[in-house]
């Protein structure tokens, strides 16, 4: 009964969102135009012969470039954008009222922003196998499906952090620059630029704790079927969302005794 | 007389806009970790590319550095003028506040290119300064007249093509109405800036020197640092700037007669 209602909730979020997203077509095409830069990268590795100093083939650098893009793809999450603004213009108080967690909205959000994304993100793909033809590779089906889960764990956690550091807007009116910050050690310690295995020692040895190498190039590794440790990265993946749920939880029960809507 | 009058009107802009940014102090202080993080960031990730290999595109360690520092510069003037006014031009189309900033007896590009100013913004500009004064001590350059004019011009020019590139994409807000995606289109692409052009495939080096001339923005700078430019590059260049500028403002002038107010 209760599952039931549960489910027909997310799925009637998930419905309405997704058909909101079909509307802005363009505007997602564009967004997953703007995730090409690790192209960039594997162009500036090629080029210049730099994959030779750390083993890598260049089909094998090809297709962790290309797998990094996918997991960024289906791992971009923006919920302290549109969780600021809304907290800014008042509309979390309605939100407030209903039964219904206002971060399931968001959540409902990015999935279905994720589903209108997949065609783009193909064509992306087939245009990229088209300049590097050698580079196509199948994926067994157990693989692939252990990528799409550690992809949505990577998601997971994006998403758990950038909730916690959204609920600081409960505190202050810019938690935007915040998450800002926070992109910077994303954005060069995930491997999205470059493979986490070509960093230098003294990086090498403490990263692997941090939540960074398992948002991209865990999951990118898995699935362009570059060396891994399998379990090793899924475990850390969930440890990691065991420990943000509950931080997650805390500080939105805080921030919400704070709220104080417009004109109290 | 005229020049007069808008020196004037730019000098309450920045008053009124500073007062307002200076409000959220600890903002400015979070910007300032998150410029230097990024530099940090790029300044590792070169540090990657450099570490088995000498030459990166011909570029030896320390002159791509320069090229990190002029980035910095000219992302900072970024974050200072074109990202705050340009994105605000998105927030006058879809509001109809247009209208007001057309009404007014001043030049409406000159309105919204210039009306905010973000101060954070500042502090990456000199910590570009900072890091482009180390790299003039070990590359051993020294100073002349000569060579100072030609790198203002070029810097100059390398402001021009990018205030033009933002300025064009904001533009077409009047018929796409949401524009934020395009702006981070191109943000990607002009993150291709930190790196030499002669870095990449030849057939990217053609796109981004011809479709988007990123390659004229941070490349031909660097190279008269360091001595290395041709006189026809520079002489290009500073042709490039100029087309750019004048074509976004006939761009603009163009579209505003395909603008409708909220309401007609």
């Amino acid at each position: 009964m209760i599952s039931n209602l549960i489910n027909r909730k997310i799925f009637t979020l998930l419905k309405v969102q997704y058909s909101n997203m079909l509307e802005y077509r363009v505007e997602i095409a564009l967004w997953a135009i703007s995730g090409i830069i690790p192209f960039f990268m594997l162009n500036i590795w090629t080029n210049n012969n730099l994959n030779e100093s750390i083993n890598i083939s260049d089909t094998l650098l090809s297709r962790y470039f290309l797998c990094a893009f996918f997991v960024r793809q289906f791992s971009v999450v923006w919920v302290v954008f549109s969780f600021e603004e809304d907290s800014l213009m008042g509309k979390v108080s309605p939100y407030l009222i209903q039964p219904l967690n206002p971060f399931f909205r968001y959540f409902a959000q990015h999935l279905a922003e994720q589903i209108t994304r997949f065609p783009f993100a193909l064509i992306i793909a087939f245009f990229f196998f088209i300049f590097n033809p050698e580079s196509i590779w199948i994926p067994n089906l157990s693989i692939l499906l252990l990528s799409i889960v550690s992809t949505f764990l990577s998601f997971l956690i994006q998403f758990l952090i950038q909730s916690i550091v959204a609920c600081l807007c409960f505190w202050t009116e810019k938690a935007s620059s915040i998450e800002r910050l926070l992109f910077i050690p994303t954005l060069f310690l995930s491997g999205l630029l470059a493979p986490v295995v070509s960093f230098p020692g003294y990086v090498k040895s403490w990263i692997y704790l941090t939540p960074f190498p398992y948002l991209i190039d865990f999951p990118a590794n898995l699935l362009s079927g570059n060396e891994t440790n399998i379990i090793g990265g899924l475990s850390m993946q969930i440890l990691w969302i065991i420990l943000l749920f509950p931080l997650f939880k805390k500080i939105w029960s805080e921030g919400t005794k704070k709220y104080t809507a417009m004109g109290s | 007389m005229n020049l007069r009058k808008y020196l004037k009107v730019y000098k309450k802009f920045l008053h009124t806009s500073l007062a307002s940014e200076l409000e959220y102090k600890t903002n400015i202080l979070v910007d300032l970790i998150t410029a230097i993080l990024s530099l940090v960031g790029s300044i590792f990730l070169l540090s990657i590319f450099f570490q088995n290999n000498g030459f990166i595109g011909g570029w030896k360690f320390e002159q791509a550095l320069i090229i990190q520092a002029i980035y910095t510069i000219l992302n900072g003037i970024t974050n200072t003028w074109f990202n705050p006014n340009l994105t605000e031009i998105v927030k006058h189309i879809r509001e109809g506040t247009l209208d007001f900033v057309l009404l007014k007896p001043i030049d409406s590009q000159f309105f919204i290119s210039l009306k905010k100013i973000n101060p954070s913004g500042f502090l990456e500009i000199m910590l570009g300064f900072l890091l482009l004064f180390f790299c003039i001590r070990i590359n051993q350059i020294n100073l002349n007249l000569s060579f100072l004019t030609l790198s203002l011009i070029t810097i100059s020019c390398s402001i021009c093509i990018l205030y033009s590139l933002w300025f064009f994409i904001s533009t077409t807000t009047i018929w796409f109405v949401k524009t934020w995606n395009a702006i981070e289109v191109l943000r990607s692409f002009l993150y291709i800036g930190r790196f030499p052009l002669s870095s990449f495939s030849f057939s990217l080096r053609i796109f981004f020197s011809v479709f988007i001339p990123i390659a004229f923005i941070t490349t031909i700078p660097s190279e008269v640092f360091l001595g290395l430019s041709v006189f026809w590059k520079i002489f290009l260049e500073i042709i490039v700037a100029t087309i750019f500028l004048i074509n976004s403002r006939k761009f603009w002038l163009f579209a505003l007669k395909f603008y409708s107010s909220a309401s007609s």
